[in-house]
């Protein structure tokens, strides 16, 4: 049955020659090892053009839907993870393939005549899957690709006379932005895989027009391409395979919680600075190589002297031509390998040993966890795209404010909301769990009250406070240590604090007892206005006190008659002065009270 | 291109091919089968239905019975979107003579064109195929293609003034009424 069938088809293609002339291809010398990188290589090609495909088809090119749709191929859609972590690392996979494959053809010097031709398609090709992956890195739109990519690009235009336009063209404008995108996706699945097509069969037509000249003595009979050469080429595709599978699962192989497949950051945000951005890592050694050249002669160290050691890769085939030539191309292959390996380590290690560095790739690690989390949540990702849920996540934002605002006199738990210790002195409160229990406990502690955590740095550390605290409260007596933990349970209760509500609800009766005591017993009224209006009233309200609406008032203007008065110390008036946005004093006021999604926590009224 | 020096074709030959094969079997449908996986997702997605929703209010309906078009609003997930009180859709709704209401969807069940209500003949029409649909929904002209007539909605006037209705599409060009998943 079949042989009828293949008959027919033969007689009106010729395909049993094609199959043939494919298959049996004499390899003199043997099958050998050496000889598999070039399959490797298309195999590679191939798994890039199957997962690409695939991808394509959940894939969206602009600012507000690129980071989004990947995040929803990894994280929703089913084996996303494991298409796009194949794509990812065998890209990675790849520019080791390009390495082995190029030391081959040159130490066996293949690139001698009659095959110069076909040495120059394949260096091309290499600069196109360089490419590739250059394009590739952005498509995410995540802050490393984002980031990375804006530097690469912003040296072309240090290329002398059209550097400028030429950004434009590639950018698409004068900033990154939807056109960028939609460039630089053109060209990674279309304009660049296209030209690889065309020049991957020019190279394999010429290579086959050209067979192969093994090294004389030869060391094994002459086989067949199929199955011997065919057999080691699959071994290694295997092992490819396996390499690639490795990378993707190394950090489940032994912990059931590390992240699977190719990694994603947080969504890009040109106004969010991104200190942890890097290139991948094959592109590492040219950024390396840059941090030699001072300003005003990076065109030499991007350009200049990358352009002419490619053009003397060209050359090899003419150098090639005497012994010596061929000696000397082996060295040249050895020193670049071995100088991109050097730099590429030096990089990594100056990394390492750089603590800013480090701390931005952790809270780039942290924001990245964090925007998931939001996603994941109820709400969703809006249409105006993730970046806008970590602009609007009092967890990311409250710190960053806080340590830029508020530390130069505040503190949060000794440090400045970020983990670090501000150069002046305190001279404001320390605000962790402000309006808590705990919190408040201090406050009315005379031996704490004087501290710095307090009033201590403040111009009220010798004020009626402080006095009333330290002098008349008294802690002496356990009916009074009995009666202030009430007042704190009160106080603290107008807060409703997230953290706390599980707490009020219980204390219910203690805190209407506290109540009584602050309006009626201990002599906080005599200052402080209560739940009753008081015209006399000299000290900060403490209706709702530590509530968002009493903590987004107070930020925004502390001098007002219903805080601090004419007896505020130096805060600025944030709101009235307009030294932050509401959206801002928002965000710092949510985090203060703790106030922010978590996932299976319900959402608590304000 | 001489042919190779090979004389017979030998047990260990096969085992060659058949090795090479196999293992070239392998690494091809590893990407492939990650693609295909992706690929069928969306059959994998089954969209949760949403309860009902607050349309219009009574007062909005005219006493006749006459049907009258309103949108329906609601969230929507379109893949890593959503979207919150957006239209989703289009109902007619119309008094019936008890006092309750009725509620169409607009989408015609033949092919999926939005049907219209032409009031100087009192009955739906749908541009596309010249259905004709009467108030009650019932195909009225023998010619129609339509395998079934207009989609009726469950409703609830809540607090004798909110009309709510339990939105949904069902599948076009069957006669059984079955929910689009």
């Amino acid at each position: 049955m079949i042989k009828p069938l293949m008959d027919w088809l033969d007689r009106r293609t010729g395909c049993r020659a094609i199959v043939h002339d494919a298959l049996y291809e004499n390899v003199p010398g043997g099958a050998r090892w050496r000889y598999v990188w070039g399959s490797t290589l298309t195999f590679a090609l191939a798994i890039q053009f199957i997962t690409g495909i695939f991808l394509w088809m959940g894939y969206s090119p602009s600012s507000q839907t690129a980071w989004e749709s990947v995040y929803y191929i990894q994280d929703v859609m089913k084996g996303g993870w494991l298409l796009r972590g194949l794509h990812h690392y065998t890209a990675h996979v790849m520019i080791i393939l390009l390495a082995l494959h190029l030391m081959q053809v040159v130490i066996d010097g293949a690139y001698k005549a009659p095959r110069e031709i076909n040495f120059w398609f394949g260096l091309l090709l290499l600069q196109l899957v360089l490419a590739l992956s250059l394009t590739g890195y952005l498509l995410p739109w995540d802050q490393k690709g984002f980031w990375a990519t804006k530097v690469a690009t912003s040296l072309t235009a240090a290329v002398p006379g059209i550097g400028a336009d030429l950004q434009r063209l590639i950018v698409g404008g004068s900033e990154y932005g939807h056109h960028t995108l939609t460039r630089f996706f053109a060209l990674h699945a279309g304009l660049i895989p296209g030209a690889i097509v065309v020049l991957l069969v020019a190279h394999i037509y010429l290579f086959r027009r050209h067979g192969l000249t093994a090294k004389e003595p030869l060391k094994r009979q002459d086989c067949a391409f199929w199955p011997d050469q065919v057999l080691k080429d699959a071994v290694a595709c295997l092992a490819v395979l396996a390499t690639v599978l490795f990378l993707i699962l190394r950090h489940r192989l032994f912990s059931s919680h590390g992240p699977l497949g190719a990694e994603l950051g947080a969504p890009a945000d040109p106004s969010e600075p991104f200190s942890a951005a890097r290139p991948d890592w094959y592109f590492l050694f040219l950024f390396q190589f840059l941090k030699f050249f001072p300003g005003g002669t990076e065109v030499w160290g991007a350009i200049v002297i990358p352009g002419l050691v490619m053009f003397l890769i060209f050359l090899m085939p003419f150098i090639g031509r005497w012994k010596l030539g061929h000696r000397f191309n082996l060295g040249l292959l050895c020193v670049l390998l071995l100088g991109a390996g050097l730099l590429t380590l030096q990089a990594t290690s100056q990394d390492r040993a750089n603590p800013t560095y480090l701390a931005a790739v952790k809270d780039a690690e942290r924001q990245a966890e964090r925007v998931r989390i939001l996603a994941q949540s109820a709400a969703g990702i809006p249409p105006a795209g993730a970046a806008t849920l970590l602009r609007g996540d009092p967890l990311t934002q409250g710190p960053r404010l806080f340590a830029q605002k508020c530390a130069s006199c505040h503190r949060y738990d000794g440090h400045d909301g970020l983990g670090v210790q501000p150069q002046g002195l305190q001279s404001a409160s320390d605000l962790k769990g402000f309006a808590s229990r705990e919190w408040l406990a201090g406050l009315l502690d005379p031996k704490r009250i004087i501290t710095s955590n307090y009033f201590g740095g403040t111009k009220l550390h010798e004020g009626k406070m402080v006095k009333f605290v330290t002098r008349d409260l008294g802690t002496n007596s356990p009916e009074q240590t009995a009666k202030i933990e009430k007042i704190v349970a009160a106080l603290s209760a107008e807060a409703q604090l997230k953290s706390q509500l599980a707490a009020d609800t219980r204390d219910a009766s203690l805190i209407a007892e506290g109540r009584n005591l602050i309006q009626n017993d201990v002599k906080c009224t005599d200052c402080h206005q209560f739940h009753k209006p008081d015209e006399d009233a000299t000290a900060p309200d403490l209706t709702g006190y530590g509530s968002r609406r009493w903590l987004i008032g107070f930020i925004s203007d502390p001098a007002h008659v219903n805080y601090y008065g004419k007896r505020n110390d130096r805060m600025p008036r944030f709101g009235a002065d307009q030294v932050l946005s509401t959206p801002e004093i928002e965000l710092i006021a949510d985090w203060l009270r703790g106030t922010w999604y978590e996932p299976g926590v319900a959402e608590a009224a304000h | 291109m001489s042919d190779p020096a090979i004389t017979s074709p030998s047990r260990r030959d096969f085992f060659k091919k058949a090795l090479a094969g196999l293992i070239g079997a392998i690494v091809g449908l590893v990407p492939l089968g990650a693609g295909l996986v992706v690929f069928f997702d969306p059959l994998r997605r089954k969209s949760a239905g949403n309860g009902k929703v607050r349309v219009t209010n009574l007062e909005a309906l005219p006493d006749d019975g006459v049907p009258r078009k309103f949108p329906v609003l609601a969230s929507r997930i379109d893949a890593w979107n959503k979207y919150h009180e957006v239209p989703i859709g289009a109902v007619y709704l119309r008094r019936t003579t008890e006092g309750k209401v009725q509620a169409f969807n607009v989408v015609c069940p033949h092919a999926g064109c939005f049907v219209d209500f032409l009031p100087e003949r009192g009955s739906f029409l749908c541009p596309c195929h010249n259905s004709t649909f009467a108030v009650t929904g019932r195909i009225d002209n023998p010619t129609s293609p339509a395998p079934r007539g207009l989609d009726s909605l469950e409703t609830e006037v809540r607090d004798g003034k909110e009309v709510w209705v339990q939105f949904q599409n069902f599948q076009p060009g069957r006669p059984e009424k079955i929910p689009v998943a």
